[in-house]
């Protein structure tokens, strides 16, 4: 079996070295056997090295991102002009449903005025600490970074960004995950119903802590909950600033049982359509990934 | 098969414009294959667009490896199975030595001369490969990661590999007697 490669290198008039054609049918032999043991060390390489394979991903990602960029507005144009089609064809009763919507979220507003309103004049007179107010960066999502087994998000960030690892991003509804790799222009988003996404939560009604567990499900799993306590169903879920790897009162979604009685929590960010995220430095450094010093994390000054 | 010129007589050396011609209808299935990767990793905004990724890759090495093992050889498969490593996150190693069997297989096929039987023939083989080829990486990120995964994903990406063949093949055929074949050129 001759090697297309060498064809074309060959009618190229590469120079090459000349062998005999049984030695070099012995070498075209020899290949896969030879690259599946490569692919075998490749895992103990994988294995051993976590950090080589991280810098190769993130390095592929930035030199993929301005493209995906560039394709995400034709693409995105598209994408809406089909929802526009679809949503034209039901406005009236979208109509309808907003106004009933917006009515009880009036009234939902005034409640909210007024509580914050007291809770201002309850802290003024308490002393309060103020809790510290994160700076944050707005990112466009451009592409999904998971894949069948992980569930994350690339954001393409401008070259002089200051994004560090562990920062939080969230949507415009809720906690979406957490930075785990940042290149020179884009940053990797760990979504929390990652396989690998742990996050320290307070259940609100009972002030209860539970730490949330990504499946690689739509809805991440309640573990370690008090003694005493249970969730409740539709009770609402926020970040515990227990570990400092959060701040305390991140809206994360709200409890739902399964049909077998296992708590899971619907997240309240969109995560299946994310487009754009904020990514908050809160100055917490809780749990920080292990990180050679000899290589800081690019765009950090 | 590459491009060997097997008629007997003597004639002037191809010109530089055919060589290169030559070598663009040899790369043209890793660059296809590359290339269609790299798309589904863009925004399209679909539901479950990561598992577009692995079934797209192994229609493409299993076609390839099949119709042209000359134009996809080993290391060409490799370099494939280490770019659905990074794009797809998998474990390192894993697309690498998946995509190898799937090549391996196929090889062994062509040696038993069973090529070129019909479409349903190859597409029911195919189903069988991408089965075996999801099982296999889903066992080895298990192994890999010490962990217990679903079997959800595994089951899909097997379903989708094989729904997807054909959407891949069918052009993949006539690209094999038009742009990727050397002898037209």
């Amino acid at each position: 079996m001759r090697n297309g490669a060498v064809e074309a290198l060959l009618w190229l008039k590469v120079p090459m070295i000349r062998l005999s054609i049984q030695a070099r049918q012995a070498l075209a032999r020899l290949t896969l056997p030879v690259l599946i043991i490569a692919s075998f060390g490749l895992m103990l390489l994988g294995k051993a090295d976590a950090v080589l394979a991280e810098r190769a991903r993130i390095a592929l990602a930035d030199s993929l991102a301005p493209i995906y960029a560039v394709l995400a507005g034709p693409l995105g144009r598209l994408h809406g002009a089909a929802t526009e089609a679809v949503n034209l064809w039901d406005m009236r009763e979208e109509n309808a449903r907003l106004r009933a919507e917006n009515e009880k979220l009036r009234r939902w507003q005034s409640v909210a005025l007024a509580l914050d309103a007291e809770n201002q004049r309850l802290k003024a007179s308490l002393r309060w600490i103020p809790d510290p107010q994160g700076s944050f960066v707005t990112a466009r999502v451009v592409a999904d970074a998971g894949g069948v087994y992980a569930k994350a998000v690339l954001l393409s960030v401008g070259p002089n960004h200051n994004i560090r690892k562990g920062e939080i991003a969230v949507d415009e509804r809720g906690l979406v995950g957490r930075v785990t790799e940042v290149g020179t222009r884009t940053a990797r988003v760990l979504l929390l119903t990652d396989l690998n996404s742990r996050i320290p939560v307070t259940l609100e009604t009972s002030r209860a802590h539970a730490i949330l567990i990504g499946t690689n499900n739509p809805r991440p799993r309640l573990v370690y909950w008090p003694e005493g306590v249970m969730p409740q169903e539709g009770e609402r879920v926020v970040t515990s600033a227990e570990a400092n790897a959060f701040p305390a009162n991140l809206p994360v979604g709200t409890v739902h049982y399964t049909s077998n009685g296992t708590p899971e929590v619907e997240p309240a960010a969109r995560l299946q359509k994310l487009e754009i995220v904020r990514i908050f430095d809160f100055g917490l450094n809780g749990v920080t990934p292990p990180e050679p010093a000899a290589n800081p994390t690019p765009g950090h000054r | 098969m590459a491009f060997i010129d097997r008629r007997p007589g003597i004639r002037p050396r191809p010109s530089l414009g055919r060589r290169l011609d030559i070598a663009a209808r040899a790369s043209f299935p890793a660059c296809i294959t590359i290339l269609l990767m790299l798309l589904t990793e863009a925004p399209l905004g679909l539901a479950d667009q990561p598992t577009l990724l692995p079934a797209v890759t192994l229609g493409a090495v299993w076609f390839w490896s099949l119709y042209r093992p000359a134009s996809f050889p080993p290391p060409v498969v490799f370099v494939v199975g280490l770019l659905l490593d990074l794009l797809g996150y998998l474990p390192l190693g894993v697309g690498v030595f998946t995509l190898l069997c799937v090549h391996g297989v196929a090889a062994s096929l062509r040696r038993w001369r069973l090529a070129p039987r019909g479409f349903a023939w190859i597409w029911s083989l195919f189903a069988l490969v991408a089965c075996a080829a999801s099982l296999l990486m889903w066992l080895l990120i298990m192994l890999l990661n010490f962990r217990l995964l679903s079997p959800d994903p595994m089951v899909f990406m097997a379903i989708l590999s094989v729904a997807i063949y054909p959407v891949l093949a069918v052009p993949f055929a006539a690209a094999l007697r038009s742009v990727a074949n050397p002898e037209r050129a």
